[in-house]
């Protein structure tokens, strides 16, 4: 039960083509669609049955979301793939960009059918320079086909698709800084409400979903809703990409049914490196809550057991560390990723993650005292509110989160190693 | 960045970069909006940057502002919020070496150190004969494959010192 979705191909020779994407029954799913002129309410009840929720991070339910479109009011409206993938131990999007890109053509394509979309763009980060070419390909190869156009295959739906590119900064893979830099600008996150299905690209109605998430809508719809559910939970359906990097054996992207314990992804990622301890997981992508690893080898990869087991499936970016990895160190590295990239637009977060990033270094350098660790938790509280008391950030975007879930998550569960550095100056795994 | 005033004689873009550039500039614009060339000037800079050896001018940005309808602080705003664009000279090959933890844990620091003695340049320098500057960057996004650099437009993946020597040899 592996490689069904996104990676259903991979096994094919060159899969990005559109001659190989075909031989698997590539694009039958939208000519049936513009064929039959499926009411778009049926395809968004199918997506409801399958319970794909958002491949971004954020899970949130995509057949929900398309359902806030009101398709039929005039005026443009756009469908935004979100291919800013940028959260440190997840690269994943970029290898459905790389190997199936036509996947996310006519997931967009139908995207654009089901929510009135006539116009797509495809938000790449602009260090994704490889992945970008493949998908300029696959679009022209889709246009030569009259898959994408003015009235594709005589049905009268128009729908073209670009690419956009990026130029660096993570902060854009949140919706509305994506939007905002789309239109030309500094990639500031937008206060919402409006959201984006009422106010917009360019401030008309606008859908945005994630690379595998729309990718995922093809095999969805070919195989039915019900189908794809069944792979996985009742309240998460399918199988789902999941990064596995750091020290394990065979770091790789593996596609795996969501509810698959811990365990066995980590077994597929050929285990811990050199035999050696799980000491920590990070396993949703670097801004969810770590923990050791004896408290998730018997977790099931989903987003319920994850939340019970006290962290979250975030992007699926699995970050394994063996036990010489100094976890003073690990936080320093996250925090530093933060502060550098906190927009500036929210106070607590633009000098919030400034101060966590260097109290974190001097206690890494051994020049820390006792009271900074209750002052790492109080600002990372005022950031970025706190995970465990359920409490949301005090910012406009979720960056704030971001940046705090790591300061508490590494205090609550590996305090001693802080407390250590602080009392001897030097580090309790590497002398 | 440099002075202000240095762009205030008003070069038109196509007088400083090549027709080819303005060509690939256009072909973004024709991808928006009529009403929204703006969207274009993540692009525009880039081709601007490439055309002038990797790095922005004041000169530069200006006329792509002047190109796009943009009033010249909205293109500085862009042009220094993203990483990727440059405002001082670097190397023909620009080595960024990804610092994010997956990278991290798989000894990216001591790669970056290694690259800084070998080529006797610290991040933001260029070497002598042009040919190479260094920059940490953020995560890029290839975790699986860390640790990573990226030069120009190409990701080098699952780095030892040694494969890193032979890349550095190879670029020409």
């Amino acid at each position: 039960m592996a490689n069904e979705v996104c990676f259903k191909n991979m096994h094919l020779d060159r899969p990005w083509t559109l001659e190989t994407y075909q031989s698997s029954g590539g694009y039958s799913v939208l000519k049936k669609i513009l064929r039959e002129k499926t009411p778009a309410a049926e395809i968004i009840d199918e997506l409801k049955t399958s319970v794909l929720r958002g491949r971004g991070g954020a899970g949130f339910p995509t057949g929900l979301k398309w359902s806030f479109m009101r398709r039929d009011e005039p005026g443009q409206k756009y469908i935004v793939c979100n291919s800013d993938e940028g959260e440190p131990g997840t690269c994943k999007d970029r290898d459905v960009l790389r190997y199936n890109p036509h996947a996310l053509v006519e997931g967009m394509a139908i995207a654009g059918y089901t929510i009135g979309a006539s116009i797509g763009y495809n938000y790449i980060r602009g260090e994704f320079w490889e992945p970008y070419e493949r998908m300029e390909a696959a679009i022209e190869e889709a246009k030569a086909a009259g898959l994408l156009g003015k009235d594709i295959l005589g049905s009268g739906f128009d729908f073209d698709l670009y690419n956009h590119l990026g130029a660096g900064a993570y902060i854009c893979g949140e919706e509305t800084a994506l939007l905002e830099s789309l239109e030309g600008k500094k990639g500031q996150p937008r206060f919402k409400p409006p959201f984006p299905a009422g106010f917009g690209l360019y401030g008309k109605p606008t859908t945005i979903n994630n690379t595998e998430s729309l990718a995922s809508v093809p095999e969805i719809l070919s195989q039915g809703g019900k189908w794809f559910v069944d792979i996985g939970k009742p309240s998460a359906g399918g199988s789902k990409l999941f990064s596995v990097s750091g020290h394990v054996n065979k770091p790789g992207n593996y596609e795996i049914p969501l509810g698959t314990p811990f365990r066995e992804l980590l077994e597929l990622a050929g285990g811990v490196r050199n035999g050696r301890k799980l000491k920590a997981c990070i396993v949703g992508g670097s801004s969810v809550p770590v923990l050791p690893g004896e408290l998730i080898m018997d977790v099931d990869m989903d987003y319920d057991a994850l939340m019970e087991a006290g962290t979250l499936l975030g992007s699926g970016g699995v970050i394994i560390m063996d036990d010489t990895t100094c976890m003073v160190k690990v936080l320093e590295n996250l925090s530093h990723f933060y502060m550098s990239e906190s927009c500036g637009q929210c106070t607590p977060c633009r000098e919030g993650t400034g101060w966590l990033a260097r109290i974190i270094h001097r206690v890494e350098k051994g020049q820390g005292e006792m009271a900074d660790l209750d002052r790492l938790e109080d600002i990372a509280e005022k950031v970025g509110g706190n995970f465990y008391k359920r409490q949301g950030g005090r910012t406009i975007c979720a960056l704030g989160d971001a940046a705090s879930m790591p300061v508490l998550s590494f205090l609550k569960h590996f305090r001693k190693e802080f407390e250590y550095h602080i009392e001897h100056k030097r580090c309790m795994v590497r002398s | 960045m440099a002075n202000l005033r240095d762009g205030l004689e008003k070069k038109t873009l196509t007088t400083l970069v090549s027709s080819k550039a303005i060509g690939r500039i256009d072909k973004w614009i024709d991808k928006y909006p009529l009403e929204q060339k703006k969207s274009a000037v993540m692009a525009a800079l880039r081709i601007a940057q490439e055309e002038n050896q990797g790095y922005l001018t004041t000169e530069l940005m200006n006329a792509v502002a002047q190109y796009l309808g943009m009033p010249n602080i909205a293109v500085y705003e862009v042009a220094t919020f993203y990483s990727m664009y440059e405002h001082k000279p670097i190397g023909k090959y620009q080595i960024c070496v990804c610092n994010s933890i997956s990278c991290m844990l798989n000894e990216s620091e001591e790669l970056f150190h290694y690259l800084q003695e070998r080529l006797g340049v610290k991040p933001g320098e260029v070497t002598q004969d042009g040919r190479f500057s260094i920059k940490e960057v953020e995560c890029l996004g290839a975790c699986t494959g860390a640790p990573m650099v990226m030069i120009g437009k190409e990701y080098y993946e699952n780095l030892t010192h040694e494969k890193m020597d032979k890349i550095l040899e190879s670029l020409n």
